[in-house]
């Protein structure tokens, strides 16, 4: 996936938006690349079980390195129904690939998705860029 | 004024000086100040580098109004030599085991400590470091950890073991924390009656203001039927907390007990005395998720209740949510072996809030000796003490209730000590007798237990002598 | 020189067969262990434990221990954590059998000189606290943080207010926060002005009603003095909360303020700290707690109180307490040392040692800033936190660098990357238990290791028996035991 087809949360989680043959929105979940480079040495991910029902702006799982531990936040309400429990194998090499092969989760969505919380490509790296300084 | 009244044998505060002089004459001589090197030309030349006139103009950021008026109302100032007589007169008005013979258990010990812990421990390199917070500078203390950790796993057969906690009691209090947050199931917590009633207490004011039940399951026979502790766990139940011995000296079934936790979904938690594991099947072997125990009878002094050890061991798939330091092995840049704090992660200076405790450090000192204990007992060594004290404690029994005075509480396997009734209900008054006689004979048990008023709990380490329980059954049965 | 057999680990050095412990025969008439313990609660073979003799043990342990730096063989400057000189009257004095061999159910008869020497350490701390009443249980400054968040639920219990929420200024040690969600509170985060202190606009946008606690460490962890404290104690009693106060830092104000006359309800010591008890590598503390007249009837049990006959006895008959923290008494034996440590340093002594403790934090400041940043002003309490921020953009060396490499010049690090809210912090506490002397050294070791090449101290320590443990490892691939 090419970063500027998704949607970036403030706390630094990627979304894509799909819907499934059967009509359901599915979201994929993940880190963007700028928290990866913040988040250096990573080694340990806690994600959720399948059916864990999350909320919005509310927490799924959390990252760490040595010293530092980060939450990582739904961009979405809705259920849990894939995990990529290879990812806590290649912590070392998440980095490479944030955008594809090292998605997080999917959560099938409830309601409808708030995207005046979503920011675009573009308003990220203008974020990212503020954060920098 | 009789100078004795306001010197060395005095403990009263003195009045507080009404002067308003709180601040040092600048350069004033440093009299009985043995700790301080400053000199007065020292402080001279500080107080110029600073820019500055007086030690008074450094506190400036002190409001005025705040300051203290005068000194603080504290007991004036002893010499060593003063202080040395005044505390040692102190020491000597109380009666210690090395004076009397204790009979006493409870949760603390009259274990023996080989001379060997005393003289690691003492060494200035150990004893006046602080917590391993830059590795190059304590591999002795991170190594010793590991080695601790080591040493416990081995002796509950458990995974993993923290680098250790405050006491047998609080590291209870942490492991019920502890499994409420690894089932997810915050509110409801099981324990025996048989538990240390402190221990119960301790709990019970940990999960005060957290919105959980603390069930307590009776113990009428001195240890637990599990039948009635599978009435009570359901579903909801984070943990059953099972003590083995428990606190009367009585074997549980753990194994039916872990067997009633595992089947409701809940963690099983077992308090042990360390010293029984050197004859008793090791928790890990029984089904224990983490086990707790009170460190001191591993070549701790009894020093009135503390400073303890509190041992936590647990399975490894609950690591990251066990309170406390973990030492870790690495490799160093050169590629050397070498240790380290790790999971830091979980603990108060990074999670905050959301940390699996608050404390910071682990009792570093007390798990040394414990360290240096294990390894000088050995599996004989612990084997022939927990076998001295099986012994010793059934022939205490045996002795003690010849004569009709004085019966069993509990008519239950045992391992070091034992719950003695007195038959005509006077429990204070053979007690009295017997310390008369030299003998801190036993714990009274009424004041946890009003239905056990004319019992009391009765240990015999292997420190006690043939000769000491025959005197023993002398005092208390002829009172 | 150094004994690298010696300091394999115990395991390795294990041999079949060795022991150090021989135990006298069994005096009493004995039978099988069988017929005393049923055979399904009996294990097959003693535990694994290493098989050493004790000359094995002695030289391994006292090599390894020549592996450690401590306040006895080195300065020691760890901001925070007050690491003084460990008194040797104090620990030849609590070690006398009548304090360590005393078992802690023994009737309170032939406890009174013990009863007598904590029931003055109660005396002694109420009146540094300028507070009423005192509970010398906790085992350390973070139980006894959360001994005191757990009488303040009880207090407002009782008086039937529903309040839920402590509020923790950004600067403060990650203790703060943990023992308020142990004690189950929801934490506030209020902020710190540019100056270092607490921000008072940001503190009354978030006082409540439903504040129970404001808790603050004065001086901070910046080493400040925050002089708004009156102010702050004021806006948080108007609407009913309470004011802890953290006595991290208590070093800098002994015998000059008192808590309980600025402000505090209620406060914990850290007698390992600034009455001088050994840090033992970690521990034991401890972490008695004092608190106004309206809290103590909240505190646990028990308390040492005067008999009508001169004597001492132990008071476990207090229906509002909140029951206790840890079993037995506290941690007596750090106690007793704080009450010899007292006692020698007299009402005089008690000030000179925090005039003493601000002099030389003051004066390694001054010697500091002209060649490292301190971010927080010219002027410090007992401690301050130079910032290595500069260093880093110019040259990329790092808090962690400097820290690292002082170990080669025979000093230990301060304490690093805290508080949070300064960047590359080197918070620096020098205690008054060293010399004009051992500062100077250090301030030209730090102003030298500042002119040094970045590679040089990115590879620090140079001289130590290992350097720059690989923390990552440590995490990624656990070995958290030997097997």
């Amino acid at each position: 996936m090419k970063p500027e087809d998704l949607l970036f949360t403030k706390t630094h989680e990627w979304v894509h938006l799909t819907t499934n043959p059967t009509g359901e929105t599915i979201a994929t979940v993940g880190i963007s690349a700028f928290a990866l480079e913040a988040l250096t040495d990573l080694v340990f991910i806690e994600l959720p079980p399948v059916g864990r029902r999350v909320e919005a702006g509310g927490a799924f799982g959390e990252i760490e390195s040595v010293k530092a531990v980060s939450d990582l936040y739904s961009p979405v309400n809705g259920e849990v129904v894939e995990v990529n429990t290879a990812v806590a194998d290649r912590l070392d090499r998440i980095a490479e690939d944030p955008y594809g092969a090292n998605w997080l989760v999917k959560i099938k969505v409830a309601g409808d998705v708030d995207r005046s919380t979503l920011l675009s490509y573009d308003e990220y790296q203008k974020q990212c860029a503020e954060e920098s300084h | 004024m009789d100078p004795k009244a306001e010197g060395a044998g005095s403990l009263a505060c003195c009045k507080r000086a009404s002067s308003l002089t709180r601040f040092s004459p600048t350069f004033s001589s440093q009299t009985r100040m043995p700790y301080i090197p400053n000199t007065p030309a020292d402080q001279e030349a500080m107080l110029a580098a600073i820019g500055v006139t007086s030690i008074e103009e450094l506190f400036a950021s002190v409001p005025r109004e705040l300051r203290l008026q005068g000194d603080l109302n504290l007991p004036p100032a002893l010499s060593e030599l003063e202080l040395t007589a005044h505390v040692a007169e102190l020491s000597g008005s109380n009666v210690s085991a090395a004076q009397s013979v204790c009979f006493l258990g409870g949760g603390a010990y009259d274990h023996f400590i080989p001379a060997v812990v005393d003289f690691v421990a003492a060494r200035s390199e150990f004893y006046t470091a602080y917590t391993p917070y830059q590795p190059e500078a304590s591999q002795g203390t991170l190594q010793a950890i590991f080695e601790y950790q080591t040493l416990i796993a081995q002796l509950t057969g458990m995974d993993v073991s923290n680098a250790s906690l405050y006491d047998g009691g609080s590291a209870t209090a942490e492991a019920v924390l502890m499994a409420r947050s690894v089932t997810d199931r915050p509110g409801r917590v099981v324990v025996l009656q048989s538990l240390h009633p402190e221990y119960r207490q301790i709990i019970a004011a940990y999960l005060a203001n957290l919105d959980a039940e603390l069930a307590v399951v009776p113990t009428p026979d001195g240890t637990v039927q599990p039948e009635a502790l599978a009435a009570a766990v359901d579903d909801r139940t984070a943990c059953v907390v099972v003590q083995h011995p428990n606190f009367f000296g009585c074997l549980e079934d753990v194994r039916a007990c872990a067997r009633v936790a595992h089947e409701a979904g809940a963690m099983f938690i077992v308090v042990v005395d360390p010293i029984s594991l050197g004859l008793l099947v090791r928790p890990a072997d029984y089904g224990a998720d983490i086990v707790v125990a009170e460190g001191q009878s591993l070549g701790n002094p009894m020093y009135f209740g503390g400073p303890y050890l509190g041992i936590l061991a647990c399975r490894e798939q609950f690591v990251r949510r066990m309170p406390g330091r973990l030492v870790g092995q690495t490799v160093d840049r050169r590629g050397n072996r070498c240790w380290v704090l790790t999971f830091q992660t979980r603990e108060q200076h990074i999670r905050r809030e959301k940390a699996t405790s608050n404390i910071c450090t682990n009792q570093g000192l007390l798990a040394l000796r414990a360290a240096v204990y294990l390894a000088a007992m050995g599996p004989q060594g612990m084997r022939s003490v927990a076998e001295l004290c099986v012994q010793k404690a059934n022939y205490a029994i045996q002795r003690l209730t010849a004569s009709g005075v004085l019966r069993r509480g509990f008519d239950r396997p045992v391992f070091k000590e034992f719950v003695v009734r007195a038959v005509d209900g006077e429990v204070e008054k053979r007690l009295e007798s017997a310390l008369g006689a030299g003998f801190l004979a036993g714990v009274p048990l009424g004041r946890w237990y009003p239905e056990l008023a004319d019992c009391f709990l009765v240990a015999v380490t292997e420190k006690r002598t043939k000769q000491q329980i025959d005197r023993l059954a002398e005092v208390l049965t002829t009172a | 020189m150094r004994n690298q057999q010696a300091t394999q680990l115990l395991f390795e050095l294990s041999r079949p067969g060795r022991r150090a412990v021989q135990l006298p025969p069994c005096d009493v008439p004995t039978r099988p262990i069988e017929e005393w313990i049923p055979a399904e609660a009996l294990a097959a073979s003693p535990p694994p434990l290493p098989e050493l003799t004790e000359p094995d043990i002695v030289r391994h342990f006292v090599n390894l221990s020549t592996l450690n730096m401590s306040v006895d063989t080195h300065f020691y400057p760890l901001g925070s954590c007050t690491m003084k000189y460990n008194p040797k009257r104090n620990e030849r004095l609590a070690s006398q059998s009548g304090f360590a061999d005393v078992h802690p159910y023994q009737p309170e008869t032939t406890l009174q000189g013990l009863l007598a020497i904590l029931h003055s350490v109660q005396e002694m701390l109420a009146e540094i606290a300028g507070l009423e009443a005192v509970s010398l249980q906790p085992a350390a400054g973070a139980q006894g943080e959360m001994t005191a968040l757990l009488v303040a639920a009880a207090y407002f219990r009782d008086r039937g207010e529903h309040r839920r929420t402590v509020l923790i200024p950004d600067a403060a040690h990650g203790t703060n926060p943990a023992s308020a969600a142990m004690a189950g509170w929801s934490t506030i985060q209020v902020r710190s002005t540019a100056q270092g202190l607490v921000d008072l606009e940001d503190l009354s946008r978030k006082l409540s009603s439903e504040t129970a606690v404001f808790m603050m460490t004065n001086p901070n962890t910046l080493g400040l003095f925050d002089g708004q404290i009156a102010e702050i104690a004021r806006r948080v009693h108007a609407y009913g909360g309470l004011v802890y106060l953290d006595g991290a830092n208590m070093n800098a104000i002994l015998g000059i303020a008192r808590p309980g006359d600025f402000g505090a309800d209620m406060m914990h010591f850290n007698p390992h700290k600034t009455f001088s008890g050994p840090h033992g590598g970690g521990g034991p503390g401890a972490g008695p707690i004092a608190v106004t007249a309206a809290l103590a009837p909240y505190l646990p049990v028990p308390i040492v109180v005067r008999t009508d006959r001169g004597g001492y006895r132990l008071d476990y008959d207090r229906p509002k307490s909140i029951g206790r923290v840890r079993s037995f008494f506290g941690n007596t034996g750090v106690l007793v040392r704080t009450y010899c440590y007292l006692r020698t340093l007299g009402p005089d002594g008690a000030r000179r040692v925090a005039e003493n403790a601000v002099l030389n934090a003051n004066y390694l400041l001054s010697r500091l800033k002209t060649f490292l940043d301190i971010p927080h002003g010219d002027r410090c309490m007992h401690e301050f936190v130079a910032s290595a921020s500069a260093l880093k953009a110019s040259q990329g060396i790092t808090a962690m660098d400097i820290a690292k490499r002082l170990l080669d010049f025979g000093f230990h690090a301060p304490t690093v990357y805290f508080p949070l809210i300064v960047k590359e912090a080197l918070m620096i506490e020098p205690t008054e238990t060293e010399s004009k002397a051992t500062l100077d050294a250090m301030a030209e070791a730090l102003e030298r290791i500042c002119r040094e090449p970045a590679d040089l101290l990115h590879q620090a320590p140079h001289s130590t028996a290992i350097s720059r443990p690989d923390e990552v490892r440590a995490a990624r691939t656990p070995i958290l035991k030997f097997s």
